[in-house]
């Protein structure tokens, strides 16, 4: 897939929710392959515009598909061909790893479940806790079970919720490392909403900079770092959401 | 490697049923709690119906109408409480975020609770019959053919208050949840469980008819009673039920599509 047919569209999206505007005419395009973060304080519209991608949300104006798929219409037709992480949804707690594993293992339609639940427990060190109840483990524990399940249909296209948050530097690192790898391993195309700066430098090939639900930036680590004349990305992002960034800008 | 249908699944309708199954086993609380209301309640109306049988020539001659009653307005409660506790347990674990971004359907969805919903009647309902002819000598399977009607009828119709009742704690979180603890007990008095539609006042009659498990109830009594099983009623129970169910599924869809629109599939919450 080129620029021209990317693996995410989003193109003029709006989302009202009764008054509140959640997100506010934004529009981009991912390539197939790219890994995006997609940075915003709290209430810049990142859930919502991530949710609409997944098609758990209609859009109030504007259009968003996915590998070619109009999610708002046709959803079912790209889930099977994606998939979802966050530390927020969790998995049932009363169902060990392997039980957990061959639900969604099933539900995403994999040829061999028990085959895939092998390799997954393997490059996640799960081996000896797969049939150990999910609500039982460490929090480091159950993100990795949550990133078995993201990775269980060997997806396209994987949405990323903060999936280091919580997490202590050394298992959120070694996290980080997975990911980079399945990505590079996969070519598959990744977005990650994470508050994280070090992890959005590190992972991502390009930003998103969200305020109030629009897009205040879109560029590489590097061009912003360049632009915003900062050393981190933490501290463009605070200047983007305390406003400084034009005036920052302008004297550059 | 994935090959994925688009279409209606009967794999992923077996995962999720599989995933009912796996928590029903982990929990021997679950287990317990399908089997022990029944049996209270079973017990209860049996031992009422032995005094007043005992008392009124009426009831000596009816025998087994309470106890006929009880275990049939038990699949209809049990079977919405089922269908609906499978729903439940979803919101309960949080879950539901990581089945509605899966490639699961509504319809699929619906169908595994649907089977559910059977899988818990047979745990709690199977012993708790038996029990009624250990007790009471009233066995509920010589009914036959009539017990089949009855069963379909009012199996039916629990599905499609279940139905509308998860849509209605998807689309609204939680604070809905005590739907689908008592949205039933209306039916209780309006369907003439343990009474003749006759009973009711004029207008609230109108309202019994409407209603499915009035004909079943009514049958049950027709069969204990005059010995007679009424094939028409459960025609026309059925009629209404295939009404019920299509507008049930119509309701939850468009909860469905209007919690989207809301984005309280999000976060479904309080």
């Amino acid at each position: 897939m080129t620029q021209n047919n990317p693996a995410i569209a989003v193109d003029q999206l709006v989302k009202v929710y009764k008054t509140a505007t959640a997100v506010d005419g934004i529009s981009f395009a991912l390539e197939a392959g790219s890994i995006t973060g997609l940075l915003g304080g709290n209430g810049a519209g990142k859930t919502t515009t991530i949710a609409t991608i997944m098609g758990l949300v209609i859009p109030t104006s504007g259009r968003v598909s996915v590998l070619g798929v109009d999610m708002a219409r046709n959803r079912h037709r790209a889930l099977h061909r994606m998939n979802f992480e966050s530390p927020y949804v969790e998995m049932p707690m009363r169902l060990t790893i392997r039980q957990n594993l061959t639900v969604f293992g099933m539900l995403y339609g994999c040829d061999d479940v028990p085959g895939r639940i092998a390799t997954l427990a393997e490059e996640l060190e799960l081996t000896d806790l797969l049939d150990r109840p999910t609500g039982k483990l460490s929090a480091g524990q159950k993100t990795r079970v949550s990133l078995a399940k993201s990775l269980i249909n060997e997806p396209e296209v994987l949405l990323l919720d903060e999936p280091t948050a919580s997490l202590d530097p050394d298992t959120a690192d070694w996290v980080r490392g997975r990911l980079e790898r399945y990505r590079a391993e996969r070519g598959a195309t990744v977005l990650l909403a994470s508050h994280n700066m070090g992890e959005v430098e590190r992972l991502c090939e390009r930003v998103i900079i969200m305020k109030k639900g629009r897009i205040e930036d879109d560029d590489t680590p590097q061009h912003l770092l360049a632009r915003y004349g900062r050393h981190t990305l933490e501290e463009v992002f605070l200047d983007v959401a305390r406003g400084r960034g034009e005036a920052r800008q302008a004297a550059q | 490697m994935t090959t994925q249908s688009i279409a209606f699944s009967p794999r992923r309708v077996a995962a999720m049923v599989l995933r009912y199954w796996y928590l029903l086993r982990s929990s021997w609380a679950r287990l317990i709690d399908l089997v022990y209301w029944p049996t209270v309640q079973m017990l209860m109306w049996g031992f009422l119906q032995l005094y007043i049988g005992e008392n009124a020539s009426f009831f000596a001659r009816a025998s087994g109408i309470f106890i006929g009653a009880v275990l049939l307005w038990d699949i209809l409660f049990r079977g919405q409480l089922g269908f609906a506790l499978s729903f439940l347990e979803e919101m309960y674990a949080r879950n539901l975020g990581n089945l509605m971004m899966s490639p699961l359907r509504p319809t699929e969805f619906i169908a595994a609770m649907m089977i559910m919903s059977l899988v818990r009647l047979a745990i709690g309902m199977v012993p708790v019959s038996l029990l009624a002819i250990a007790f009471f000598g009233f066995n509920l399977y010589s009914l036959g053919l009539a017990l089949a009607a009855f069963f379909a009828n009012l199996i039916l119709t629990s599905w499609a208050v279940g139905i509308f009742v998860s849509g209605l704690v998807l689309r609204n979180g939680l604070g809905a949840e005590t739907f689908a603890w008592s949205i039933m007990f209306l039916f209780l008095p309006l369907t003439c469980v343990y009474y003749p539609v006759a009973v009711l006042p004029p207008f609230l009659q109108y309202v019994a008819w409407a209603l499915a498990p009035t004909y079943v109830f009514e049958g049950m009594r027709a069969l204990l009673i005059d010995h007679v099983f009424r094939v028409d009623l459960m025609w026309q129970a059925f009629a209404l039920n295939v009404v019920f169910m299509a507008a049930a599924i119509v309701a939850y869809l468009r909860l469905v599509d209007s919690a989207r629109r809301q984005g309280s599939l999000l976060a479904p919450g309080e």
